[in-house]
């Protein structure tokens, strides 16, 4: 049990630092762009997917043995297809803010790389608890990463995160920062940023051993 | 007459997919690195796109409105896609092999293009008739292949200079797309 359970933090930390699907693997590329224009949104959209990937890698791992190897493909898109349309009626029903201001990027989650890839490399070869804990550190790794991404943009654009003033009222807001160059060069710089990061690290990792040997 | 032009001009330019509406990234960060390859996807895009907002314009008005299915949108759309998608690469393969040879590898990516997805909602949100949808779908994947080459060729060229090893990759691609971006904003006050 406890060796289990030490499985289960390992993969959900996998996914949300080691191999976030944002900074590291370049998933889910065009939500991540389009709907990051507010803080709120960033989360919604992040909790939506982590919800819709939990629920697709729990039931693609409890299908694997059942589904044949080559019409897995269809077999996923059905399967994540459902839940999108599931979360769908849900949000319209509860939630019908956030239901407009991410309008057709909810359908869109289907076709979101990161549930169709997590499917495939990992739910479709490991047990269903080891598939929970991958959904959800990818999910949320997702959701920090792009409510980051968000923060910055709502600063910078519009001076408030989560809708709360942030920037003295002499601030001009930067519009640019909303629209689609805004959202190109900010996800740039912050990968560089992480890409400068890890170099540093690496390189600090590297004189260590030197120095041991 | 006007519609149709303004689709045109639209899905080309002012409401360009990558450019304007964020959609179909994946692929044109992904294969853009060099410009046949970038043209070839492109090309395959656009046979795909044509095709299913065809299809799915069909399968809307005739199963999905009929037999009040319309929830099931999402779900149908993508299945429609994804068999279509099968159908051209098994078409291509038997038909013209050459073309499958240069197509090929990018048709099972195809799939899970947003881009192609997006433009069946799209459609189907603004109520577009069957030429129209055609039509947008059409000219939303030349705009896509026009950005996508544009890029490619932006790319080839970079990969050849000197770059900070921290700026080398994703970082400068997505600031040179952001560039792009601006000068396709530009574009706006066209229609």
């Amino acid at each position: 049990m406890a060796k289990e359970k030490k499985g289960f933090f390992k993969v959900f930390l996998n996914g949300l630092i080691w191999e976030n699907p944002v900074f590291t693997l370049m998933l889910g590329m065009c939500p991540t762009l389009a709907i990051t224009v507010a803080a709120s949104n960033g989360i919604g959209m992040g909790l939506a997917t982590t919800f819709v990937l939990v629920c697709s890698n729990l039931f693609i791992s409890l299908l694997r043995k059942i589904i044949p190897e080559k019409v897995r493909i269809p077999a996923f898109i059905v399967v994540i297809a459902s839940f999108v349309t599931i979360l769908e009626m849900l949000l319209k029903a509860f939630l019908p803010d956030l239901s407009k201001s991410l309008g057709m990027y909810i359908p869109l989650i289907v076709v979101n790389c990161i549930i169709f890839a997590r499917a495939e490399a990992f739910a479709f070869k490991n047990g269903p608890v080891a598939s929970i804990a991958d959904g959800l550190g990818m999910g949320l790794g997702f959701t920090v990463a792009i409510t980051i991404l968000s923060s910055i943009r709502e600063l910078l654009g519009n001076g408030t995160i989560f809708g709360v003033q942030i920037m003295p009222d002499a601030y001009q807001p930067m519009g640019i920062m909303l629209n689609v160059p805004g959202g190109f060069v900010t996800l740039g710089l912050l990968l560089a940023l992480v890409n400068a990061i890890k170099n540093v690290a690496a390189r600090k990792a590297a004189a260590r051993k030197e120095e041991l040997a | 007459m006007n519609t149709y032009l303004a689709i045109l001009v639209g899905g080309l330019l002012v409401n360009n997919f990558v450019m304007n509406r964020f959609l179909g990234i994946c692929p044109f960060l992904g294969v853009s690195k060099k410009f046949d390859t970038a043209l070839g996807m492109g090309m395959a895009v656009t046979f795909v796109m044509t095709l299913a907002s065809f299809v799915a314009w069909i399968v809307e008005h005739f199963l999905l409105i009929p037999f009040d299915l319309s929830y099931m949108k999402t779900i149908a759309f993508i299945l429609v896609i994804a068999v279509l998608v099968q159908v051209v690469e098994m078409a291509l393969k038997k038909m013209s092999p050459s073309l499958y040879q240069s197509l090929g590898v990018y048709l099972p990516l195809i799939t899970t293009n947003c881009a192609v997805l997006g433009v069946a909602i799209l459609n189907s949100d603004e109520g577009y008739n069957l030429l129209e949808s055609t039509l947008n779908g059409c000219c939303a994947a030349l705009g896509f292949t026009l950005a996508m080459v544009l890029f490619a060729c932006i790319r080839e060229r970079l990969s050849l200079s000197r770059m900070p090893k921290w700026m080398d990759g994703f970082p400068g691609a997505l600031i040179t797309a952001g560039l792009m971006a601006v000068a396709f904003a530009g574009f706006g006050g066209l229609i």
